[in-house]
């Protein structure tokens, strides 16, 4: 029998038992299952994976290309990209998905709402931690397009934004 | 914290979590907790420049830097893109860092100690994942250790949180807590006589998942599972660490006990003989590859812990467990070896340590 993931002979055969999907056999090769057991042990794919199966079945084609369309205006990232790679890109997706997002958590966590530890320091506002990532990610596309000059009044926009909880000698190290 | 670490003397120390001691510790190999945790001004890892991620780093690093925690004194701090491969692999096989960051690329570190036996990784999945591990069941102390680093990081770093969701991760299925109590259990005797799948199966209904590592049909078996808990929003960080450490650990516990004595009262000699003859393999072999030696070395704990044979003593086991794979025996050795040359050198190394002489005398 081979790898799952390589033409290598699978010598490690896994199983996975996670609730909804049930157990799940990994066939591997001795490097693919180290890669695999070493990982911690959630399966955030394939909860993802069937989460989102069971809740985007039922939608019809059209309504699933508009959910996939939809982009986040903080780091760009579309529900597309998302659904393909299980991962967010910023902290607003959980605000601008929030929607789409809450029957995920509900098949995953069967819960919605936060009950654990709280930071005793509040993060500010979001609208301005938001206009952060913004202006970070305005600043690649500035070095993208060659505008330098944009790049660097960005830079000096996000330095002064910069959460003033940071110590004083760290500014000289933070950019180079 | 320091900036560096030497890594030939990572190789040879014999890390906290392998000391074999802790409660349960003759089932229990581990206890390992870890939180995910992200900074609020920036994007997720994977909407991360290059730039972005080199800002994380140095911001993390200086505000790490700014902590005056004399407890924090002895952290090493080390940047992973510069560093060698097999430098890395020590890490992971140490268990400090992940696979994936130890592979990955862009700017991305890890700050360790591993006499405490905490590593915060930077730049893995989320910008930063706290971890401690500790020898045994000892979720209270793993616990305590863990949040008291969380909270000295977030006294200096802003964390990305939501009064609803709790604290935002890359990834859905971690947030709320961050929180993934992970316990690594050395189960022989439920392999051997074939109750696993009932373990298994007992599991499914509550929200832990179990993963396990066996060879293919009658070769290679491991023996080793880790049971950790799938849900991480909408339960406190005390509900879920009681669900793994006061619920399910100790029940899968006790049927490997049960297992155990079962074994003891029918398969006495059946079983003394399989230690046995491991031990004859581990103390003659002339080479011999990491798996063979994982299996062989699962049957003289599961010997020694049951009270078949004396010698050697259980951490000698649990060292030569880690040391015996690829990037530490390298270390050790002091340079880089091919494959067939790692087995020749693995089964020295074993035969050595098995006959009752230290790091010292073997080359």
């Amino acid at each position: 029998m081979k790898c799952q993931f390589c033409e290598k002979p699978a010598t490690f055969h896994i199983t996975e038992l996670t609730e909804p999907v049930g157990p799940q056999v990994m066939h591997l090769c001795e490097e693919h299952a180290k890669g695999f057991l070493n990982k911690e042990a959630s399966p955030p794919m394939t909860a993802i994976a069937s989460a989102l199966a069971k809740q985007l079945g039922g939608q019809s084609g059209d309504a699933l290309e508009e959910l996939d369309q939809k982009e986040c205006p903080v780091c760009g990232i579309s529900f597309f990209e998302f659904r393909n790679s299980g991962r967010l890109g910023c902290p607003y997706d959980y605000t601008h998905f929030e929607s789409d997002l809450r029957p995920l958590l509900i098949n995953v966590h069967d819960k919605t709402e936060h009950v654990g530890k709280k930071p005793t320091r509040s993060a500010g506002t979001a609208d301005s931690l938001a206009k952060m990532i913004g202006l970070r990610r305005e600043m690649e596309e500035a070095i993208e397009r060659e505008d330098y000059e944009r790049a660097s009044e960005i830079r000096d926009e996000i330095k002064a934004m910069e959460d003033p909880i940071a110590p004083p000698s760290t500014s000289s190290d933070t950019q180079s | 914290m320091k900036r560096d670490a030497d890594f030939d003397e990572l190789a040879r120390y014999r890390g906290e979590w392998m000391r074999g001691e802790g409660p349960e510790s003759d089932i229990v190999i581990s206890t390992r907790i870890r939180l995910a945790r992200n900074l609020a001004d920036f994007p997720f890892i994977r909407r991360c420049s290059d730039e972005d991620r080199l800002s994380i780093e140095r911001t993390v690093r200086a505000r790490m830097e700014s902590l005056t925690d004399q407890r924090w004194e002895s952290a090493h701090y080390v940047d992973l893109e510069p560093l060698s491969e097999i430098d890395r692999q020590l890490l992971v096989e140490r268990q400090l860092i992940s696979r994936e960051i130890a592979e990955g690329d862009g700017s991305r570190a890890v700050a360790f100690d591993a006499a405490e036996g905490y590593s915060v990784m930077v730049n893995e999945e989320d910008h930063l994942r706290i971890q401690v591990m500790k020898s045994g069941l000892d979720i209270k102390n793993t616990w305590e250790q863990v949040n008291r680093i969380d909270n000295m990081l977030e006294e200096v770093i802003l964390y990305a949180f939501h009064p609803r969701y709790g604290y935002l991760t890359a990834c859905p299925t971690n947030v709320g807590t961050g929180l993934r109590v992970s316990v690594m259990l050395h189960l022989p005797a439920l392999v051997i006589t074939e109750q696993m799948d009932r373990v298994f199966r007992s599991m499914q209904r509550i929200n832990v998942t179990v993963r396990g590592l066996y060879g293919e049909g009658s070769q290679y078996t491991g023996d080793f599972y880790q049971v950790s808990n799938q849900v991480t929003l909408g339960h406190t960080e005390a509900d879920l660490l009681a669900l793994v450490g006061d619920e399910v650990a100790p029940r899968i516990i006790q049927y490997e006990r049960k297992a155990r004595q079962a074994l003891l009262k029918n398969n006495r000699d059946d079983l003394h003989d399989e230690v046995s003859r491991a031990m004859g393999i581990l103390s003659t072999a002339r080479k011999i590859s990491s798996e063979e030696t994982m299996h062989h070395l699962s049957k003289i704990r599961l010997g020694i812990s049951m009270g078949l044979i004396e010698q050697p003593d259980v951490k000698v086991i649990n060292q030569l467990f880690l040391q015996t794979q690829s990037a530490h025996l390298q270390k050790l050795q002091g340079r880089v070896l091919g494959t067939a040359e790692r087995h020749a050198r693995r089964a020295s190394f074993l035969q050595h340590h098995l006959a009752g002489k230290d790091d010292a005398t073997w080359n």
